[in-house]
């Protein structure tokens, strides 16, 4: 049987976080009430004009340069014409012959053959990214519909993919690390819930080993990661079913469904638009020249990939750990800063990625919130390898660290949890454990060893986790010697 | 003080004022007067708020009362053209599409208009979204020329050149996108002024062709003019394409200049079609500045002839994108019997919009569309780039240049039905929106049947004092602008013409 390959390629809009709209003063924003994000630009009345706003550029500059990108040398504002309700003027200002970036490429990874073993790496090559406005939300009702002009006219970055993955899995993995470097940069929260990051996806089948591409479908309405997997590989078997059945593939745009997970034609290639492109003769070309570029190139951050190869390296801390850690840049800052100061980045990264998450979430915190301060989380680190206390010890201090934010020296001190600190004390509990347990006792002096355990139970318990289990044992021994 | 100021110029109307000899309020109740006079025969205004108006000259004489007069233009009524958005009124653009449309918002000209203490004075008819040369494509009715009531007052700005030119209001704000400030500044006998394309802010004019668009003023004197740019000109951080430069006072550096200039005679300006009693009024003109010492040489703009292409391609590319907006859906004319949202874009725009604008929707959407976009649209922009340097280059040699402003005198309504024909008028205007430079058209003599004929001077970017200069000193010699129509006359002779008309 014929072997058949699936090309995709990846059309990503992310709307970059600005305080204010693409071309205009209004404020950009998520959940506000119906049009009150607006203004004589959004609503596009008459006689109106835009305004660019530098921070959007700035923005996709940055993002062009983190992901090696050949910068524009200056930046063109083209329309592009069509009618829909949700877009005011009729027209989008967007970039068509000349994009901000061209080439670059987002290193993914693969899925390893293991959750606990990492993935093969790849480079996916990027056609291009460019900037445009959002347009208004449609709301549809029974008799009509309605329309909130909020979005309308934020900053939204188009990023296009050359026709390079093959898999669902691979589309998966970009938008995942697409999204990571996006958040690095400060670019954008790529909240998909919140239409910050939108996905369209490019489809052909072709016979393996062929160049050429075959008829390409657009999938569109792929509000989800996983509906961008799903989708993928629904519409890759559907193609493929339609292909070794001997059928022709339309070019055409479907419609994805991810609660029902099937698919339907939008339109087809006989509909498509002629979007009639022509430079924006309100807006000026605007130069980016080096000292721009390198103003932003201090600014960018280190790549999420990049910090999670020298994590690794650097303080040879488990893939899964890194796992947790990079996809977070502020998690993972913390953890750089308690690893050093602690002398033992494992710990401090199982502290964190067990305990600190565990709690945060329980407590529906952010990292921001946290009152743990990372220094003290490393000083906790420290005075369990200096076996200053012990590690149930450690659980309770680190607990009321979390619920005052006082430092764990302080706690250790103030419920006396230093461990061997009170010999007098332990002494007392473990006389008044074998005298609270006779039986056991008379077994243990029989030479029954194992009866022993049935007192540190009680004096552990007395010591609320502050006493050295060697020392315990070792007192209990010369007790019970002396009869 | 003298009942009749409909006639005087600014200048003498702030030295009454400031003098205490004319209050605002006064100057306002007797524009209101001549225009109730005069108005239903000239057909100007789209539409006035008289309580607004006075309550607008009541706070200038206040503001003088307590000796905070904001200058030479406070108290002064201007009119403005109806598609420069005064927050509070109409902004109609002459169209169905518009006809209930207030404008939540001030142009940044009006604002400045405002801060300098003019009286924002009615809204000016104009050809539908300033398209075309006779304002007689207005969905509200054309505008008559008081030189003649049977004759068009040119246009687009037609409603601003005749307001102007009939006494009812004391100067006006006008946009010109190939001439839309000259011809009927022209045809009106009145001074209108194109300025340098980014000299004056665009925000809150109703885009027609955003690359040519400029609004500029109509007066009676090149004096006025000079005042009023001198208000509306300067950088606004609302329009991308508003230029960085210092603004002059244009008044004292009229003063201040006197030539002799360098001046350039396009012989590309002067060829068939050119009526012979214009071409004698221009060549007088030279000889003025001949006379006074002006080295005057012969240039050429060797690409003028494609003009009339260009524009006609780049105007209605932009148009048509910029009329997209005009749709139903958040404002505007809104077909009632639409069955879905295609159905209330195609029944709102044919029922908003006139024939002219139309046409030049279908056009633009035609020379940007795939398969046609580079063989039009790009190589027009091509052409327009070596228009400008024809420009440039004559600039080299010459520090403005002396045309015509129409090749024709002001035409009968209803004359030229040919859309053609009309757009071949605009010839000798549309190089300067095409090369985004200064113009200025003044009166420069009547023709045997007593309409007004226009000169053109064209200056160089920027560089509006020296042209106004240039004209002052023109106008200083001669008293065409002083000339007035005899309304009383013409209104009568209209009204026995036309007997039942509503005028």
């Amino acid at each position: 049987m014929q072997n058949y390959e699936a090309v995709i390629g990846l059309e990503v809009h992310v709307q970059v976080k600005t305080r204010s709209k693409m071309f205009t003063r209004a404020a950009a924003g998520f959940g506000f009430p119906e049009n009150t994000l607006t203004d004589p630009v959004v609503l596009a009345l008459p006689g109106t004009l835009p305004v660019m706003n530098r921070a959007a550029l700035d923005a996709v500059v940055k993002a062009g340069l983190m992901l090696g990108c050949e910068i524009a040398p200056v930046c063109k504002w083209d329309r592009k014409n069509y009618f829909y309700p949700d877009s005011p003027k009729n027209y989008q200002i967007s970039q068509y012959d000349q994009p901000v970036c061209r080439g670059g490429s987002v290193e993914i990874e693969l899925p390893g053959p293991a959750r606990n073993v990492m993935g093969e790496h790849r480079r996916i090559p990027l056609t291009r990214i460019h900037l445009e406005e959002d347009v208004g939300k449609l709301n549809h009702f029974a008799r009509d519909s309605l329309i909130d002009f909020n979005r309308a006219g934020t900053p939204l970055m188009e990023i296009v993919t050359e026709p390079a993955m093959h898999t669902a899995d691979e589309a998966f993995a970009f938008l995942t690390a697409l999204k990571t470097v996006m958040i690095y940069g400060g670019i954008s929260d790529c909240d998909m819930e919140k239409g910050q990051l939108r996905c369209d996806a490019n489809i052909s089948v072709r016979p393996a080993g062929q160049a050429e591409l075959g008829t390409k479908v657009e999938l569109k309405n792929l509000n989800s990661i996983s509906f961008v997997r799903d989708g993928i590989a629904h519409e890759v078997a559907r193609q493929l079913a339609i292909v070794r059945s001997g059928g022709r593939i339309d070019q055409e745009t479907r419609d994805y469904d991810g609660q029902t997970g099937a698919s339907q034609s939008l339109r087809s290639k006989e509909q498509a638009h002629d979007y009639r492109y022509f430079p924006d003769p309100d807006l000026m070309p605007v130069k980016v020249d080096d000292a721009w570029k390198e103003r932003l190139r201090a600014t960018c951050p280190e790549l999420p990939f990049e910090k999670q190869r020298r994590l690794y390296s650097q303080y040879q801390v488990p893939y899964t750990i890194t796992c947790v850690l990079v996809p977070d840049r502020e998690l993972s800052d913390y953890f750089e800063k308690a690893a050093a100061l602690s002398g033992q980045p494992q710990v401090a990264g199982n502290w964190i990625v067990n305990d600190l998450l565990r709690e945060l979430g329980h407590a529906k915190l952010t990292l921001g919130e946290c009152r743990v301060r990372p220094e003290d989380l490393a000083g906790l680190v420290r005075l369990v390898a200096s076996g200053t206390i012990l590690t149930p010890a450690a659980r309770e201090v680190f607990a009321e660290m979390f619920k005052t934010g006082e430092k764990p020296g302080a706690i250790v001190e103030k419920k006396g949890l230093k461990a061997g600190a009170s010999s007098d004390d332990l002494e007392r509990w473990c006389r008044e454990a074998v005298a609270g347990d006779p039986r056991a006792a008379a077994e243990f002096r029989a030479g029954k060893e194992s009866a022993i355990n049935a007192f540190k139970g009680p004096v552990m318990r007395a010591a609320k986790g502050g006493a050295n289990p060697k020392t315990v044992d070792e007192t209990l021994r010369r007790i019970l010697a002396q009869g | 003080m003298e009942p009749e100021f409909h006639y005087r110029t600014i200048a003498e109307l702030a030295a009454l004022l400031a003098g205490r000899k004319l209050s605002a309020v006064d100057l306002a109740q007797g524009l209101i007067g001549r225009r109730k006079a005069v108005e239903p025969a000239i057909r100007a205004f789209n539409s006035f708020d008289e309580a607004d108006a006075l309550a607008q000259a009541r706070a200038s004489d206040e503001r003088r009362a307590a000796g905070r007069s904001l200058g030479p233009l406070d108290g002064i009524p201007i009119g403005i053209k109806d598609v420069i958005a005064v927050e509070g009124q109409p902004l109609t653009a002459s169209s169905r599409m518009l006809a209930n449309f207030v404008s939540p918002y001030d142009s940044t000209a009006a604002r400045k208009l405002r801060e300098a203490g003019a009286v924002c004075w009615g809204r000016l008819n104009l050809d539908e979204f300033a398209m075309g040369s006779s304002t007689e494509n207005s969905a509200f009715g054309a505008t008559r020329n008081p030189w003649d009531l049977e004759r068009v007052p040119g246009g687009s700005s037609g409603g601003s050149a005749a307001a102007l030119a009939a006494g009812e209001a004391c100067a006006c704000l006008g946009s010109d996108t190939g001439g839309s400030i000259r011809q009927p500044a022209a045809f009106c006998g009145v001074v209108g002024l194109k300025p340098t394309y980014g000299l004056v802010s665009r925000y809150g004019l109703i885009a027609f062709a955003s690359s040519l668009d400029q609004i500029g003023p109509f007066a009676r004197t090149v004096g006025d003019a000079a005042l009023v740019l001198g208000a509306i000109a300067g950088h606004d951080p609302l329009d991308s394409t508003s230029f960085h430069v210092d603004i002059p006072d244009y008044a004292s550096e009229i003063s201040r200049r006197g030539g002799p200039w360098k001046l350039g005679i396009p012989k590309e300006y002067f060829g068939e079609g050119l009526d012979p009693e214009i071409a004698a009024a221009v060549e007088a003109a030279v000889r003025f500045y001949r006379g006074r010492g002006c080295e005057i040489r012969e240039v050429s703009l060797p690409h003028t002839r494609y003009g009339i292409g260009v524009y006609y391609i780049i105007a209605t590319a932009e148009c048509s994108s910029n009329l997209a907006r005009y749709d139903g859906i958040r404002y505007g004319h809104r077909s009632k019997d639409a069955a879905d949202a295609v159905d209330l874009y195609f029944r709102s725009r044919a029922e908003g919009f006139g024939a002219e604008v139309k046409r030049r929707i279908i056009l633009g959407t035609y020379v940007l569309s795939s398969g046609y976009h580079d063989a039009y649209y790009l190589r027009a922009q091509k052409v327009r780039t070596l228009i400008r340097q024809d420009f440039l280059d004559a600039y080299r040699d010459v520090d403005a240049l002396i045309t015509p402003i129409s090749p024709i005198l002001p035409f009968k309504a209803g004359e030229k039905a040919d859309p053609l024909a009309m757009y071949l008028c605009d010839v000798y205007t549309i190089g300067v929106n095409l090369a985004g430079l200064p113009g200025i058209s003044l009166p420069c003599g009547f023709s045997k049947s007593g309409l007004p004929i226009g000169l053109q001077l064209i200056g160089q970017p920027y560089r509006e004092a020296e042209l106004l200069s240039i004209a002052a000193a023109y106008e200083a010699a001669h008293d065409w602008h002083t000339r007035h129509p005899d309304l009383e006359k013409s209104i009568a002779a209209w009204n026995a013409k036309n007997p039942g008309s509503a005028s």
